[in-house]
């Protein structure tokens, strides 16, 4: 295999119950429900995800979930506003940090 | 990951074979026991012309500027004696872009005594061009419901799909169109939308996209309306074209076949409708007309037409027919 990544392993996700299938059967149906409607709307789900699957950079996940945001309504400002809000986060994550090392800077200067 | 949604296989063919093999609709159908025919029609469609002044990616009739034919004031008239036979619950004009077609006035004010509902299929920009107020006002007067096409709530996909400049100048005639009183509650001018995908994607369900878009229209530029249909792009005509470009064709082709939904087969539009091509003959459907597939199997003019097509009758199929069947249908 000349790639880590394959584009055709994403439709046959459910093969990785094999080996394990109560497993895999407890995980697919806790992530059925997960993305069901609720409180949220599948739409607003599928946003989350894709947000998140960025900062897991999961292609897989980009893949499934730019379609899923695509054709559960979402557009392409509202996908990139997503993102940000997620980058948002994970910079101000590591930024906010900045204060650890700031005390422990102070601590042992003079 | 997202999980597969399960998958119908249809029956005698294998899925990879599927985009290639004509007659796979036939055979869907058959898997699942079903024919496709006539219900009890009530809708006739009348196609004007494919002059537009668009020319928009997903046009399954490859409607533009440059395109000619029209429909004469001889045909209209033939349309408007069958409308008078008849009696249809709804009349549909649709195009290219019906505004643009010199005798317009003429057809909608003959065909709108003839129904309870007429409706008029506009893109927005040409209805917003100079010169056309006294058709706008002809509307008004004849409660002519108007169904816009409005892809996306932003500027870029819905200039990607239609053309650039088609968002700003569809929203301009959105506003114009509210403060005539269409969309308005109790105006009794029906203003409704039309949304397909910017590109090789299915639609989202109807209600989810009535609730966005309202929300979106109205809070972003106090634009509101009554309903809004999504439906998915049929592979003919200008997208057939961008998808095979574009390496989207087999990918779209198995989604669409994929999704097929048996459930919608009864509620389908060509069960209920006879749709009118520009110079008069008669189909099962707009997008049987693109495909060159008449009602019946042979070209029959509508001056020929007794009445309405018999119930039971068989509807010509093909495979671009998994897009009216495809999730939550084309209904
Ligand atoms: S394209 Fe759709 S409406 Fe036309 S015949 Fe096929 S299923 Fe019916």
């Amino acid at each position: 295999m000349e790639n880590y990544y394959d584009p055709a392993d994403l439709p046959k996700f459910a093969e990785i119950g094999k080996e394990a299938p109560e497993l895999a059967k407890k995980f697919f149906d806790y992530y059925g429900q997960v993305f069901a409607e609720g409180e949220l709307t599948e739409r607003e789900k599928a946003l989350i995800a894709l947000a998140v699957a960025h900062t897991v950079q999961c292609p897989y996940c980009i893949d499934a979930y730019t379609r899923a945001c695509l054709e559960k309504g979402s557009n392409l400002g509202e996908m990139t506003e997503a993102l940000h809000v997620v980058t948002a986060i994970r910079g101000g994550a590591s930024l906010v940090h900045g204060m650890q090392m700031r005390r422990i800077a102070e601590k042992i200067s003079m | 990951m997202k999980q597969e949604e399960p998958r119908q296989e249809p029956a005698g063919s294998r899925r990879s074979d599927l985009p290639a093999q004509d007659g796979a609709f036939s055979q869907s159908l058959q898997g699942h026991g079903l024919e496709l025919v006539r219900g009890e029609t009530h809708t006739l469609q009348v196609n004007v012309g494919l002059l537009c002044n668009q020319a928009c990616r997903h046009c399954h009739l490859e409607a533009g500027p440059t395109r000619r034919e029209v429909m004469s004031r001889a045909t209209m008239n033939d349309v408007i004696a069958y409308a008078r036979r008849v009696r249809f619950e709804v009349i549909d004009i649709t195009g290219g872009a019906p505004e643009m077609v010199p005798d317009i006035e003429y057809l909608i004010g003959e065909l709108a005594p003839l129904t309870p509902r007429l409706m008029l299929r506009s893109n927005l920009t040409a209805l917003g061009q100079e010169g056309r107020e006294r058709l706008l006002e002809l509307c008004v007067r004849q409660r002519v419901v108007i169904v816009s096409s409005f892809p996306a709530t932003n500027p870029g996909q819905t200039d990607s799909q239609r053309g650039q400049g088609v968002w700003e100048q569809s929203i301009a005639m959105l506003r114009r169109l509210n403060e005539e009183g269409y969309g308005i509650e109790g105006s009794g001018l029906e203003l409704d939308l039309v949304a397909n995908p910017a590109g090789a994607f299915l639609p989202t369900s109807q209600q989810e996209a009535e609730r966005k878009f309202k929300r979106d229209l109205e809070r972003k530029f106090g634009i509101v309306f009554n309903h809004i249909y999504t439906f998915a792009n049929m592979p003919l005509g200008r997208f057939r074209a961008w998808l095979e470009k574009s390496g989207n064709y087999r990918p779209y082709m198995e989604k669409l076949a994929q999704s097929f939904n048996p459930c919608t087969v009864s509620g389908l539009m060509c069960r209920t409708l006879v749709s009118v091509s520009w110079d008069g003959y008669l189909y099962d459907c707009d997008f049987n007309q693109a495909e060159g597939l008449p009602l019946g199997g042979e070209k029959i003019h509508v001056a020929m037409m007794p009445g309405l097509p018999e119930p039971g009758t068989p509807i010509a199929v093909g495979d671009h027919c998994y897009a009216c069947t495809a999730g939550s249908g084309f209904t």
